[in-house]
């Protein structure tokens, strides 16, 4: 067993354990901890598979934006300390039981399946070759794309503001 | 032991979308469920990532799938909170049986 193989393991347990404790947690504040760790160990898999600028935007994105936003959402609303309401036993016995058949059916056709690689030699993943790919124009360019999650995310943004805004109550 | 392949990477992102959809199945609070969906997203970002790497190596459009996704996962996020706030604000509560009406 060789050092990456245990470094993989290490870092699916990470990611797995994380989000078990995540959704089953009853602190809410806690519950968003464990989900920062569980986000960290998939971008520490995209780093053993030496995607580096996809496990930088991971921990940018997700761990330095997303999880803080979630963080400040708990503050404003539920408060930090108290315990949530204990889901409902009968609901969490049949959503595990939906979840367990869900994954043994998956699981059975990822093993019979045969997956075959392409034969072309590997062309990387450095700043680079993605920065020149996604703004070209050509055949395989992401140049629209790009303009569109661009508008989208302005027009989240201004979405966000006037859902968000408070509206003074006429007297 | 083998060494570790694409069915690998294939079975982690299918236990962490199926641990998502468990929380999404079982919290009441409208933040946790949140979670629920992040998880979600992100063990699709797994499999593209590890599609790319193991089968299309010449490639980069699962790279880009993947950036899309955390770009509009970002947007979908934020709207998210923004929706959840102002319902606290109506309602003093995030418990998705709470919010059984559209106006406020």
């Amino acid at each position: 067993m060789s050092a990456s193989t245990i470094i993989f393991y290490i870092l699916a347990a990470i990611t797995l354990g994380g989000a078990i404790l995540a959704v089953t947690s009853p602190k809410i504040f806690r519950s968003a901890i464990y989900l920062l760790f569980s986000l960290i160990g998939i971008a520490g898999l995209y780093f053993w598979l030496n995607y580096e600028f996809i496990a930088a935007v991971q921990v940018v994105v997700y761990v330095g934006g997303i999880v803080v936003l979630i963080i400040f959402s708990i503050f404003l609303t539920a408060g930090a300390g108290g315990d949530m309401k204990d889901p409902v036993k009968v609901r969490s016995l049949f959503a595990g039981l939906a979840c367990l058949a869900g994954y043994c059916m998956v699981y059975f056709v990822i093993q019979r399946s045969e997956f075959i690689p392409a034969l072309q030699p590997s062309i990387g993943s450095e700043v680079k070759t993605i920065g020149e790919q996604m703004l070209s124009t050509t055949t395989h360019g992401y140049l629209l794309p790009f303009e569109l999650v661009s508008m989208l995310l302005l027009a989240a943004m201004v979405g966000c503001i006037v859902i968000a805004i408070k509206t003074r109550t006429a007297k | 032991m083998k060494d570790i392949g694409l069915s690998h990477f294939l079975i982690v992102s299918t236990m962490l979308f199926f641990i998502g959809v468990y929380g999404f199945l079982t919290r009441r609070n409208m933040i946790t469920m949140l979670m629920s969906i992040e998880l979600i997203l992100n063990s699709c970002n797994i499999n593209f990532i590890a599609f790319n790497k193991y089968l299309f190596p010449h490639r980069l459009d699962g790279t880009f799938f993947v950036l899309f996704s955390i770009a509009i996962a970002a947007a979908e996020a934020a709207v998210a909170i923004a929706i959840i706030i102002n319902l606290y604000r109506a309602r003093k509560s995030i418990d998705a049986e709470d919010a059984d009406s559209l106006r406020l």
